[in-house]
């Protein structure tokens, strides 16, 4: 079934006098425009955008969407990203006219219920993180480490303390050690051991009274739980430094365990990820903060509080950092939030991490015969299997794995992440997968990988297009579209 | 025999089946049995004994769908939403038309459950979305190159500042009162452990006096920044702007609103170096503040210092046109912490609004929105100047937001009148310029009707 208008972009289909929208007449006395703004402010010629109908606009991106893997089309075992299904009823709430038509600058007394229930999800997160101060202002995983590190800065020059370094572990995601420079510090890899944990020594060696931050992905990024974390977060406290939680992992804990209960200060969350957010094609995500006590005061501002007369945005706060971006936050990531807590309860969150981790330890028993996992015969809600073998041994490398799945209608897993693994294929199944969907997947990998190597080398054949030159795209950049005619 | 009603009531806190698991106990069984564990609680036995929760999480019991739904209703009925009121409410977020088409695209699920498109095969569909989006922000902006988003408008403007300061290694910013002031916030707190100064310029007169601004700006200055409309709804004199900061070697950062565009000249085309805006405007939600859309464009020589994903355009191995992510090593992913930002979840889905709102716009419906709200705006200023006790507090021309100032009461009065009569009336400006104390800022959208203004007038009077 061929569709021929699908890769025609919008300034291709373009044709001049067509207009999909109809505003309503000018209902006041109109004036000329010349008269109400002084010439030089005014552009002299229509903008130079796309003229469509509305059939136009429906067919292209009807027809656009249908080229992407979604959550709701395929197994999307993107290690990492935590792609679970997406409650449709989330998105029918969050479009109520009382959450969706609310303008920010509303006087408190007409926003009370979108108050309420930012309120409880601020406790929500402070329950289910063990950390007691949570803001929900930042817009992302990366922008909510970011804030946390700008509040441990704000902290330490606030009790006197210049403290420039932040520790990172070569396993961490890239926004790590980039937030830690966005927010003004130095950064100090700390090296993995053999079994991809934190190297106790290394640390050690590393820590010492200009520490700030140990940052700490955990559970890991190799899917493993930090066995030594206790001891880590002493050693951080002992030299005076505040250890950070990245919670990209907190599927895998939810109910379990607590970062705030392992040692941890400051922690973000992912909404997106580990309630559901859902992804959109990346973003719109929030990054939502939890920290404990001492460190609640540098937030940023406002927070909600509630007090006999009902709720309130809380913006007389001090020594709070200020604002990480305009406005509330991600509220409408924050609904979907919340909802999805609420539909869990405590049962139902502890069964996600109870599910997401039976599911990756089913699918590791599953692929281990096929294909080498480095690290160990357990996980938690995720594996990190290696094609270094097979690279050498017959050619085949994890980029070509990822591409081959895509014939079989599964997203390819996280490849070349974490960078201390080589030919890295990062799996997270998540809970909302099942068995079924986890052996076919096992089967498929299998097939693949007994497959001749040519077929691999420019998979895939199946989907609208293959290979692109990603060199050609970064050496001559072709960033928008031009009219050559 | 009496029937018992109570086997018949849903029972929240035991939701034995819970719909999001696809798992039977059977399958789980014989998935451990696979793994070799004898329980799920030996999965979790690299999490130390003392580690692990003794008590459950201490949260509501769980609710099923028709549960939650009229929980979540309920919550959301406590609010007055813009639909119940009349909303002349503006600073930065504006009750503007959404056409169905926007939220019916975005509504596919293979836009809004689909992962960022580091798999360009598996992603040709947002992958072109975004090219489309970057081409038309360039053209509604009149720069070179677009990113395919940022968070906010206030983040955008931080981040284009660090651009500047990268780009030009100096270590002072220009901007003025005009912006608004919780991107100056933004502003303030990207930059507070960079050694940068901030200098921030009076706009007493409601925009920046020129001469003031000209001597403020030196060879130290990275870079200018300024809002057009700013706050107040008022225009600056942007040419001029960008003539005093190229004079001087520093970069010109305007923040717009898009709507704007569709009557007020483009940005590429007065000089300005980077384009921020927030995009709340183009087709989405004004949902309490967020998530909204932060835009960012800038002139072709700086593209190596944007912060934020770029989709560009190449070949397949087959010579089919098709996109990619591109010029990757600005970011967080490859360049750590030398990436160019930290940012890694962009607002994809609301950039895809943002595309659809504009293609469906076209140059025509741009034009109308803009005209509309400049002669309502006007009419409103008009109308409530003329009502004993007000009157306008700045003489610069304005596009589609202006500001009043309350003679007689206190504006806190003013606004909860009008809220008895169910109209948001405007956004007391006390709270960021004390000398504004007095002050209301309005706005008016093309969703408002003359009727509606008129008794916004009546209700002030």
């Amino acid at each position: 079934m061929q569709n021929f208008q699908s890769t025609e972009l919008l300034f291709e289909l373009s044709r001049p006098g067509c207009q999909a929208v109809q505003l309503p007449k000018c209902d006041v006395p109109p004036k000329p425009v010349t008269e109400l703004l002084p010439a030089e402010a005014l552009s002299d010629s229509p903008l130079p955008l796309p003229e469509l109908s509305e059939p136009d606009v429906v067919r292209h991106f009807v027809n656009l969407s249908t080229r992407n893997f979604s959550v709701d089309t395929h197994f999307y075992p993107l290690g990492s990203c935590t792609m679970k299904y997406n409650p449709k009823r989330n998105e029918r709430l969050v479009a109520l006219p009382g959450l969706a038509d609310v303008h920010p600058y509303q006087p408190e007394s007409s926003l009370q219920g979108i108050l309420a229930l930012l309120h409880h999800a601020q406790h929500n997160l402070a329950e289910i993180s063990g950390l007691p101060m949570v803001s929900l202002q930042p817009a992302a995983g990366a922008h909510g480490e970011m804030s946390a590190l700008f509040v441990a800065a704000a902290y330490f020059r606030d009790i006197g303390q210049k403290r420039t370094n932040v520790l990172i572990p070569d396993s961490a995601h890239g926004t790590n050690p980039a937030s830690a420079a966005m927010a003004g510090f130095k950064i100090v890899p700390v090296k993995s051991n053999a079994e991809g944990f934190v190297d106790i020594a290394d640390l050690a060696s590393k820590l010492n009274d200009q520490t700030a931050v140990f940052m700490i992905t955990n559970p890991t990024t190799l899917g493993m739980f930090e066995p030594c974390i206790e001891k880590i977060a002493k050693m951080v406290h002992d030299v005076g430094g505040l250890m950070y939680c990245d919670g990209a992992n907190m599927n895998a804990i939810l109910g379990v365990t607590r970062p705030g209960d392992f040692g941890a200060d400051m922690m973000h969350f992912n909404p997106h990820k580990t309630f559901s957010g859902p992804h959109g094609g990346g973003g719109p995500g929030a990054g939502p903060i939890a920290v404990t006590e001492k460190l609640g005061p540098y937030l940023p501002a406002p927070i909600v509080v509630k007090d006999g007369r009902g709720y309130h945005l809380d913006y007389n706060r001090p020594r709070s950092i200020g604002r990480v971006r305009s406005f509330f936050g991600s509220v409408g990531v924050l609904v979907r939030m919340y909802c999805y807590i609420r539909s869990h309860g405590p049962d139902g969150l502890r069964r996600i991490a109870e599910d997401a981790v039976l599911n990756a330890n089913y699918l590791l028993s599953r692929v281990k015969g096929t294909i080498d996992v480095p690290r160990g015969n357990r996980c938690m809600h995720e594996f990190v299997a290696s094609a270094a073998s097979l690279k050498s041994q017959k050619d085949i490398s994890a980029m070509e794995i990822a591409k081959r799945l895509l014939d079989y209608g599964i997203h390819a897993p996280t490849v070349y992440f974490p960078l201390i693994v080589r030919e890295a294929l990062m799996i997270e199944p998540t809970e909302s997968e099942s068995k079924s969907t986890l052996d076919a997947f096992a089967d498929v990998l299998e097939k693949i990988i007994n497959e001749p190597a040519d077929v691999l080398h420019d998979a895939p054949h199946s989907t609208p297009i293959s290979r692109p030159d990603e060199v050609l795209a970064a050496r001559k950049p072709v960033l928008r579209w031009k009219d050559e005619g | 025999m009496e029937r018992q009603a109570s086997s018949f009531l849903p029972h929240p806190s035991s939701l034995k089946k819970m719909p999001y698991f696809p798992n039977t106990e059977a399958d789980r069984q014989e998935m451990l049995k696979a793994i070799g564990a004898g329980s799920v609680d030996e999965l979790f036995a690299m999490v130390p004994s003392e580690l692990r929760m003794k008590q459950k999480l201490c949260v509501p019991p769980g609710l099923g769908e028709l549960e939650l739904t009229a929980h979540v209703a309920a919550l959301a009925a406590q609010n007055t939403s813009a639909g119940q009121a009349v909303c002349f409410l503006g600073g930065g977020s504006y009750d503007h038309f959404i056409p169905a088409v926007v939220d019916m695209v975005s509504s596919r699920s293979e836009f809004y459950t689909a992962y960022t498109p580091y798999q360009a095969e598996a992603s040709q569909g947002s992958l072109q979305a975004f090219f489309e989006y970057q081409t038309l922000i360039a053209e509604l902006t009149g720069m070179d190159v677009s990113n395919a988003s940022m968070y906010d408008g206030g983040s955008a403007a931080a981040e284009a500042v660090l651009m500047a300061l990268h780009q030009t290694g100096r270590k002072r910013v220009v901007t003025t009162e005009g912006v608004h002031p919780e991107y100056r916030q933004v502003l303030a707190t990207y930059l507070a452990n960079m050694g940068i100064e901030i200098v921030t310029l009076k706009a007493a007169g409601g925009a920046v006096a020129i001469a003031e601004l000209a001597a403020a700006v030196n060879d130290q200055t990275a870079c200018v920044l300024v809002q057009h409309p700013n706050f107040f709804g008022c225009l600056e004199q942007v040419e001029q702007v960008a003539e005093i900061a190229h004079k001087n070697g520093a970069l010109f950062v305007v923040a717009v609103d898009p709507i704007s565009l569709g009557i007020l000249k483009r940005p590429g085309d007065y000089g300005a170096d980077i384009v921020v805006a927030e995009g709340q405007s183009l087709g989405n939600p004004m949902a309490f503040g967020g998530p909204y859309l932060g835009i960012l464009a800038c002139r072709e020589q700086f593209v190596r210092r944007m912060p934020g994903r770029l989709v560009g355009q190449t070949v397949d191995r087959n010579g089919n046109r098709c996109w990619v992510l591109t010029l990757q090593t600005r970011e967080q992913h490859i360049r750590r912490e030398k990436a160019t930002s930290n940012i890694c979840t962009n607002q994809g889905l609301y950039a895809l609004r943002a595309t659809v709102y504009l293609s469906l716009m076209g140059p025509a419906g741009m034009n109308d929105v803009a005209n509309l709200c400049l002669q309502k705006a006007h009419y409103a200023a008009e109308k409530l100047a003329a009502v004993p006790g007000l009157s306008l507090a700045f003489q610069q021309p304005t596009f589609k937001e202006f500001v009043v100032r309350v003679k007689d009461r206190p504006v806190a009065d003013v606004v909860e009148k009008a809220l008895q009569q169910g109209i948001f009336a405007g956004v007391p400006l006390g709270t960021w310029y004390p000398e504004l104390a007095d002050c209301l800022l309005v706005a008016v959208t093309e969703k408002r009707t003359k009727e509606e203004i008129d008794r916004l007038a009546a209700a002030l009077g």
